[in-house]
């Protein structure tokens, strides 16, 4: 049953390992995946630990129907505390992982302590070894799950693990699985690194009992011929999630030089089109997925010629794409020796951006980058080079590799104006595309539990000019179908946070709910994938609340550990004082207004029941159950 | 008639949502361990991916190699059947397939193979892509032949403009 999946508890200290099950009353509170996940790191992470000491506790934790029928319920959340922001950490990724999980028994990973040897953790039907990792250390992430299945004799075993980047302690590692799957964001792999946890081995042959499996058979088909009749499920199976990226550009909607350019001019030879061209090598899904997004490439001649790697997707197009390189090719060796090395290309790129544009001002010269030379125009050379030094932390690479409050603290002795070139939140890096033409897209980076990110809520809805009862019915109040406007952008953020958290607790992707398009699975969907895949029956209603539950106690969690509040809450200074140049009339002249982003922040507030510091009010925390929660989460005086 | 799986692995995306229904039809429970179907998956160097299950044969050698006659040919969808009530669970049949099609269910302790769940896979059905086709055994190759036609006319074509 999904309702069996255990919870494994290792210390790497002392090896003991702690199996145990997940009581029903925590399903009821917390779901499972990302949801049970944050419970899990609340109660394991010391209060006030360092990020990289043994007192972090690194959480791998599969949905609650991940590996089910339900549909794309393939996803693996990955958390702890953030070597990149000191807050929560949390990424999420698809691929085989997560499911193989499932069928061992497990539904969540907690590794706490540190080793003093590299290790490796091997599971398999219901049992956990910690084993040897000497031999894999320094083996990228590609070699590595290839020596493990060789090792233990079965080309079936699933495997995550960290690359160079994970072993050096680069802040902006990762934790990633197979050739394209990756938790990108917030340092899980550098939390890993720590704990010298050089990879998790996962093998199962268990069942994972259905409810009621007839039901849940029937209802899968029902559910996938929903998803495929909508025209994204179709687009992106073509031309995966970089379906969007021609549109986005054209509209003035992608940054370039770090923001200083909202529309590339010589684009053509970036789009998908141009890729399918030259390098496809096909799509691919991931477990149980129809919509197969994930492109392949190849690449057949020049010195990269035998290249075969997993990618292109839209946010890595938009990261890696933003330095001005003129062609694919940079952009695809920069994804390969990133997932090799296992490094977050979101954050990485956006600090690159910031770095660059230093050198651009003259407030960084060659004595500083190491000889290189970080014009925008040599893009092209850059994008390996910087990528190897990260991961090696050599030269500037190892500045590189901080994340940005790291990259501002070692800079700002060149100028004050430093924070202002390296743009984030909370910490964390953005992705390229623009957030000062739309306050929801805004308030949605400036609130994100994680730092700066469009996963945690992607309000985008209104970029379609839905009709305003449409919304209206959707998020239960007023929301303007101006994507420009600030009116009622609060309370759509806020439903999307909290969908989101619910879809990541069920570890179905993303992809295929209201994300991308309302005729996407939901709230009614997701209960009856719950009802006959676990049997365990929901209402909507108690979906939304165990997403609200989530996000206030990661919120929480952010207080706890980094002290995060309204202050934190922001957008780069730049989206409030530039306004856009180029792109669509609606779209050129925007920037956030600081006057109506803070009433729309205050507004935010009300909706969660946090006061107008951000934080949780006693009242919200009793009506969430979250007072029930150790006592010091609690704020003080609160 | 007799029916085929056809396989497109070129199609095939690596999904294994085929393993999975195929397990909940035939065993009631998600595990692909227990699936009749199974994509061998080379994620890293080709990314390729072939979905592999019984072929059916007309002279099979599980047939042939069963002692106690557990296994058959049904001449109506062109089936090799497994008698359970028979079945002494020997795995003669496991080991002597040439395509490794048979398995051995180790939860209901028998062997299993793909019988195209009584005329209606569950697989085909899933196979979003059309890697896998359920075809009459008569009209199995007519796709083929017309690629092969396709690809000739464009040579044709190409000599024609080249003259």
């Amino acid at each position: 049953m999904p309702l069996k999946s255990k919870i494994a508890i290792i210390d790497l200290s002392n090896n003991k390992i702690t199996i145990e099950p997940i009581p029903e009353k925590l399903r009821r509170l917390y779901l499972g995946g990302r949801g049970i996940g944050a419970h899990l790191i609340y109660n394991h992470v010391e209060p006030g630990t360092d990020p990289l000491g043994p007192g972090n506790a690194l959480v791998i934790s599969a949905g609650f129907l991940t590996g089910t029928m339900a549909p794309a319920a393939a996803r693996t959340h990955i958390g702890g505390k953030s070597p990149v922001t000191n807050g929560f950490a949390s990424s999420n990724m698809g691929g085989f992982f997560g499911a193989e999980l499932k069928f061992a028994g497990f539904e969540h990973i907690v590794v706490k302590g540190a080793s003093s040897k590299p290790v490796y953790l091997w599971i398999h039907d219901g049992e956990v070894e910690i084993k040897d990792a000497s031999h894999l250390w320094g083996k990228d992430t590609f070699e590595t799950p290839q020596i493990i299945r060789e090792d233990l004799g079965d080309e079936e075993i699933k495997v995550a693990c960290i690359g160079l980047a994970g072993e050096n302690l680069v802040r902006l590692a990762n934790f990633r699985t197979g050739v394209k799957n990756t938790a990108g964001r917030t340092g899980t792999g550098c939390i890993a690194g720590s704990k010298k946890l050089k990879a998790i081995a996962v093998r199962g042959h268990q069942d994972l009992k259905l409810a009621h499996p007839k039901e849940a058979l029937q209802y899968a088909k029902e559910a996938i011929d929903q998803i495929m009749s909508t025209k994204v499920a179709k687009a992106m199976g073509v031309d995966g999630t970089s379906y969007i990226w021609n549109v986005t550009n054209t509209s003035g909607l992608l940054e370039f030089y770090n923001g200083q350019v909202n529309k590339l001019k010589d684009w053509q030879k970036l789009t998908i089109e141009a890729f399918h061209e030259k390098y496809s090598a096909g799509m691919v899904g991931c477990f149980n997925c129809t919509v197969h997004c994930s492109h392949t490439f190849r690449i057949k001649e020049g010195p990269w010629a035998g290249t075969f790697s997993g990618g292109p997707e839209y946010n890595t197009q938009t990261a890696l794409g933003s330095f001005g390189a003129d062609n694919w090719e940079p952009l695809l060796i920069g994804w390969h020796l990133a997932n090799k090395y296992g490094i977050d290309t979101t954050g990485w790129s956006n600090d690159v951006r910031g770095v660059m544009e230093l050198y651009q001002r003259g407030i960084i010269d060659k004595k500083v980058t190491g000889g290189l030379d970080l014009s925008w125009s040599n893009a092209n050379q850059l994008i390996p080079i910087l990528l190897e030094l990260t991961a090696k932390k050599e030269g500037i690479g190892a500045i590189l590799g901080l994340g940005s409050l790291g990259v501002i603290k070692e800079l700002s002795k060149y100028s004050k104006d430093v924070e202002y070139y390296i743009l984030h939140v909370k910490g964390l890096g953005k992705l390229g595309n623009v957030d000062r033409a739309q306050p929801s897209f805004a308030l949605g980076i400036a609130t994100s539990t994680r730092g700066a990110d469009h996963l945690r809520s992607r309000p985008a809805l209104d970029h379609f000019h839905l009709p305003e009862d449409v919304l209206k019915k959707l998020y239960g109040g007023y929301v303007s179908s101006d994507f420009r406007s600030y009116d009622g952008k609060a309370r759509m953020v806020r439903w999307h946070e909290l969908t989101y958290a619910v879809v990541d607790c069920l570890g179905t992707c993303k992809f295929q709910t209201v994300f991308f398009s309302p005729n996407l699975p939901a709230y009614k969907e997701w209960c009856k994938y719950l009802l006959y895949n676990t049997g365990l029956e929901f209402t909507e209603e108690e979906l939304f609340n165990i997403g609200e539950r989530v996000y206030t106690l990661e919120r929480m969690f952010n207080y706890r550990e980094a002290g995060f509040t309204r202050k934190d809450d922001r957008v780069p200074e730049r989206c409030i004082k530039e306004p856009l140049k180029y792109g669509l009339p609606a779209i050129r002249g925007a920037h956030i207004d600081r006057e109506k982003f803070n009433k729309m922040l205050d507004e935010y507030y009300e909706l969660h029941g946090w006061d107008k510091e951000g934080l949780p009010l006693p009242e919200t925390l009793k009506r969430l159950e979250l007072d029930k929660e150790p006592s010091f989460l609690i704020r003080k005086g609160a | 008639m007799e029916k085929m799986i056809l396989v497109d692995y070129k199609k095939c995306t690596g999904c294994r949502l085929c393993e999975t229904v195929c397990s909940v039809t035939n065993a009631s429970t998600c595990n692909p361990a227990r699936a009749r179907i199974k994509i061998m998956r080379w994620e890293w160097d080709q990314g390729v991916q072939v979905p592999t299950l019984c072929q059916q044969c007309d002279d099979a050698a599980c047939v042939g190699v069963c002692p106690v006659k557990a296994l058959s040919r049904d001449s109506g969808l062109g089936v090799v059947k497994l008698n359970p009530s028979r079945c002494i669970g020997c795995k003669l049949c496991l080991q002597t397939c040439p395509f490794g099609a048979i398995s051995y269910d180790f939860v209901k302790k028998e062997l299993i193979k793909c019988q195209f769940c009584d005329g209606d896979p569950a697989c085909v059905k899933f196979c979003e892509t059309k890697a896998l086709q359920f075809v009459d055994v008569s009209d199995a190759s007519i796709k083929k032949k017309r690629s092969l036609g396709e690809q000739i006319l464009m040579a044709i074509g190409r000599a024609e403009e080249a003259l």
